[in-house]
């Protein structure tokens, strides 16, 4: 356990102290945001129908530009070759990664998310579904976020080709995040969406570390 | 295929020295002893053990340099070599007596953005001493250390070696150790002819 804890410590410092890598990630979801009452216009009315979509839409393109942070600086210095001899197997290196890129992009996000909805408008109980989304999805963001970054060791681009690969990946979590708080508005139940949000999270969390490990595996030898 | 034919192996206390030209597979040797590449292949044994059968056992008893120093600018000098003990479940962390060993005390807080080229080997080397093991694979440890780091390197080879521990080199330059083995890799290249059998490592 103390390799975990250590490992997770270790990616903690890093994000905090790598340039604020926290504050980038966090300033694009919410200029993303802002963009788009600019774009369609200021009306409330329109703002409040589609502003759950864009505050999940503005947290998945800043969850994929936070990607190339999870393994591509350890796989260029040499790290992640000393990671592969640590106490952890590689699939435990993966989910520790995870954790610590949850608690640095997702929790973060999830936490200003209600100063967003109150940008494009949400009632209480609508930003409360929206929040509540967010802490459910936005862990499986990381995680299968981890095995296209794994995957894209050593392309070329890895930036943009990560970013076509993970983005169908992410359709179940943006479809039931936005959908929980567009069933709030019309009364219709949020639950089963939250519950099938909630089902990605739980299966992406036993596979996506066992999937990264396998890419990452093929990225050393 | 790199080489082939290869049968070597370490006894407890005994260090290996690869040689041979650039591209010869020094560094994928040491890759392969440290499970990082898989052999085509042959096998590695430890006494009579398969590393194969529990590769996780194995690994908990080797320490890889390789030409990657793993060096981040931002941790200091003494994080990076604590974090790391951690990552290996190192019981009781030899952090102090690492820095020590390789000069480094009076730069533990230090970022390591800082660091010279020499210093970085320095630090990359003191990771052996931070968390035991007794089997180290160097690839090229000398590279940019200057006198007195290497005076250090070979001191902690020593003790290392007194203490019953393995250590294989690659290496191109003469390096002062006492009863190494030394090991071409030249006359094993694929292509050149060889004998026809698995290659073997052993420990």
């Amino acid at each position: 356990m103390r390799a975990y804890a250590g490992l997770f410590r270790r990616e903690l410092l890093l994000a905090v102290r790598q340039g604020g890598e926290i504050g980038l990630v966090l300033g694009f979801f919410v200029l993303a945001v802002v963009l788009f009452p600019l774009g369609v216009g200021p009306e409330a009315e329109v703002l409040r129908r589609i502003g759950a979509g864009i505050v999940w839409v503005a947290a998945l393109l800043a969850a994929v530009l936070s990607l190339d942070r999870l393994f591509a600086a350890d796989y260029a210095d040499g790290t992640l070759d000393l990671l592969a001899l640590s106490a952890m197997p590689l699939e435990g290196v993966a989910a520790a990664k995870c954790a610590a890129h949850w608690a640095t992009t997702g929790l973060p996000l999830t936490l200003i998310s209600p100063c967003l909805a109150a940008l494009v408008d949400l009632e209480a109980q609508a930003t409360v579904l929206l929040a509540l989304g967010l802490l459910i999805g936005t862990p499986a963001l990381s995680l299968l976020g981890a095995i296209v970054a794994a995957l894209t060791l050593g392309a070329r681009r890895p930036g943009i080709l990560s970013s076509l690969l993970v983005l169908p990946l992410y359709l179940p979590v943006l479809i039931f995040g936005a959908g929980a708080v567009e069933a709030g508005i019309a009364g219709t139940g949020a639950r089963p969406h939250l519950l099938l949000l909630g089902a990605v999270t739980v299966a992406a969390l036993p596979l996506a570390p066992v999937a990264a490990a396998a890419a990452l595996r093929q990225a050393l030898d | 295929m790199v080489f082939v034919g290869l049968d070597v192996g370490v006894p407890a206390g005994g260090a290996l020295v690869l040689t041979g030209p650039n591209g010869s597979g020094k560094s994928s040797l040491l890759r392969l002893l440290a499970l990082l590449l898989l052999p085509a292949a042959g096998e590695i044994r430890w006494g009579p053990l398969r590393v194969a059968d529990d590769p996780a056992e194995y690994r908990r008893r080797l320490h890889y340099a390789g030409h990657l120093d793993a060096i981040k600018p931002s941790l200091a000098v003494e994080e990076t070599l604590a974090l790391w003990a951690a990552t290996r479940d190192a019981t009781q962390p030899h952090v102090e007596a690492a820095l020590a060993a390789f000069g480094l005390d009076g730069l533990r807080d230090l970022p390591c953005r800082w660091l010279s080229a020499g210093q970085r080997r320095r630090l990359a080397l003191a990771r052996l001493l931070a968390a035991p093991a007794p089997l180290w694979l160097l690839d090229e440890p000398t590279a940019s250390l200057d006198a007195d780091g290497e005076a250090r390197l070979m001191a902690a080879l020593a003790a290392h070696r007194a203490e019953g521990g393995r250590v294989v080199i690659a290496t191109h330059q003469r390096l002062a150790l006492p009863d190494a083995a030394a090991l071409s890799l030249e006359p094993f290249a694929a292509g050149a002819a060889a004998a026809p059998s698995d290659p073997v490592a052993g420990f």
